[in-house]
């Protein structure tokens, strides 16, 4: 056997060490540019940080696209929901004049809003696809108020890093990060090609977050938290999906 | 007596690079081909253009059951649903093989790999030499000596073909899929057509990646497979170890 050269013994050592420095200057960049997702756990962690920090990274100002009226869908594909129950039933049959969203946590001033309220917030339309991680896909017009407009209104605190919502139906909730909470394109939807938004749609108001697939804009909104950390929500995973085996972001 | 490693040997038939990163490809595209056809059972329907859904008219259909009971597949039964781990699994053997396939070519071009063993030699750039080695295959005649250090004009455009047309085809149509990713660069999806389209590309991209390794595991089978599979796992032929034994002697 060859004894191992100085110059080899030098130079592996001077990659090791840059090796390892780089290993530490970019685990501190991605922390502080928020690249680490909150399933970043387990045997596919590192393939899910991986997608989430480049997706980060190349999507920082990217709009989804939009397309023209002509392309809407026809029939457009509502997928299932769960059985609305009967206290359900009963704010739908009020025209959902008794809808409310709340807004609390890290806010200044938390918000208890009846769908009149948003609406008379600054709204706008999109026309973008919604993509199921399935594979299927329709495009509509989704008319609503940005969540962040919500957020400004509410008055949110600076130290915030994840806007949590909750779904009507119980136990169904997700959260964003602020890419996508503070995004131009993701609205609390309350109206769709024209008309109100419908139920199987995710009526009276839905999260939408085109830049996402489909499992992220949850139906029914009842409820935003503001928060600085995911620890304190159901497992700590960020949204209830990893607790069944989705993943937390959704981008791909 | 052991073979004293300071003997001159030969140079082994596949580098430590090539085999390394070969098997690597190998774990993770068997890792993407389960999980890939896992995400298909949740809806077997292919449609082309931009949208496509159980409302539309298919392009065509798999005549096999479905994971969603939305779909409607004559089948009385529903599949479960596993596409949380698949999609999770597909993602990192796609990783994976992404950052393999980056040494790959990197040391490939850095070492001449591509050019020496690759790209075919002038004499072999003709329909001739095509045909030739393909009727060659098809008399069963056994093989030129020198092919078992180098490839054939066939195997260099097949590995030729997997490697700079299939692999990035079905990467880019893989990334058209992801709506953040086209939020970023609508070119991808738009290029090819719409993103059922990438979808459905995706999948047949899919099925000539598996007729090309149906085919590469039938040519080894059929070319001496333990001495093929040596090869590729330690870089030594048998017959290479003759040579050195007789050169020994």
């Amino acid at each position: 056997m060859n004894p191992i050269s100085r110059r080899r013994l030098i130079t592996t050592g001077i990659a090791a060490a840059a090796g390892a420095s780089g290993l530490t200057a970019a685990g501190r960049l991605v922390s502080r540019y928020g690249l680490i997702p909150p399933d970043r756990c387990g045997f596919y962690g590192p393939g899910e940080t991986l997608t989430y920090a480049a997706q980060r990274i190349l999507t920082a100002h990217s709009l989804a696209r939009e397309f023209p009226r002509s392309m809407i869908s026809k029939k457009p594909f509502a997928n299932l929901t769960a059985a609305p129950t009967d206290a359900f039933r009963r704010l739908e049959a009020g025209g959902f004049s008794n809808w409310r969203l709340t807004v609390d946590g890290m806010v200044a001033h938390p918000l208890n809003l009846s769908l009149a309220d948003l609406r008379a917030l600054p709204f706008s339309s999109q026309i973008t696809e919604v993509v199921c991680e399935e594979g299927w896909s329709y495009i509509a017009e989704w008319i609503g108020t940005p969540l962040s407009e919500v957020l400004r209104a509410a008055g949110m605190l600076p130290q915030v890093r994840y806007i949590v919502y909750y779904s009507f139906e119980k136990g169904v909730w997700d959260s964003l990060d602020m890419a996508d909470a503070l995004h131009s394109q993701t609205l609390l939807t309350w109206g769709m090609n024209d008309g109100d938004l419908p139920v199987p749609f995710g009526g009276p108001l839905r999260m939408r977050v085109p830049r996402q697939l489909g499992y992220k804009s949850l139906k029914h909104i009842v409820h935003l938290t503001a928060t600085d950390s995911l620890k304190k929500f159901g497992q700590g995973l960020g949204s209830v999906e990893p607790e069944y085996g989705y993943a937390w972001y959704a981008g791909i | 007596m052991p073979a004293s490693p300071t003997n001159k040997s030969l140079p082994p038939r596949h580098t430590a690079t090539v085999r390394v990163t070969h098997w690597l490809t190998v774990v993770c595209f068997l890792a993407l081909l389960l999980s890939g056809g896992e995400i298909v059972i949740s809806h077997p329907r292919f449609y082309w253009g931009e949208v496509g859904n159980v409302n539309t008219r298919p392009l065509f259909t798999l005549p096999i059951p479905s994971s969603r009971e939305t779909v409607p597949t004559g089948y009385g039964y529903v599949m479960p649903d596993q596409n949380g781990w698949s999609r999770y699994l597909h993602f990192q053997a796609a990783w994976a093989l992404v950052l393999t396939g980056l040494v790959y070519a990197a040391v490939g071009l850095f070492t001449g790999h591509f050019r020496k063993d690759l790209i075919p030699p002038p004499s072999q750039r003709s329909w001739r030499a095509f045909r030739g080695r393909i009727a060659q295959y098809l008399r069963r005649a056994p093989p030129d000596p020198s092919e078992s250090r180098a490839y054939n004009i066939l195997q260099r455009t097949a590995y030729l073909t997997v490697i700079f047309v299939l692999f990035p085809l079905v990467i880019w149509t893989g990334l058209a899929l992801s709506p953040a990713f086209d939020s970023a660069f609508p070119a991808a999806v738009n290029l090819l057509g719409g993103r059922q389209s990438a979808r459905t590309l995706h999948f047949f991209v899919s099925w000539a990646l598996v007729l090309f390794l149906v085919t590469h595991i039938a040519m080894v089978a059929l070319s001496g497979f333990t001495n093929r599979m040596r090869a590729m796992i330690t870089g030594r032929l048998i017959e290479s170890r003759k040579i050195e034994q007789e050169e020994r002697s």
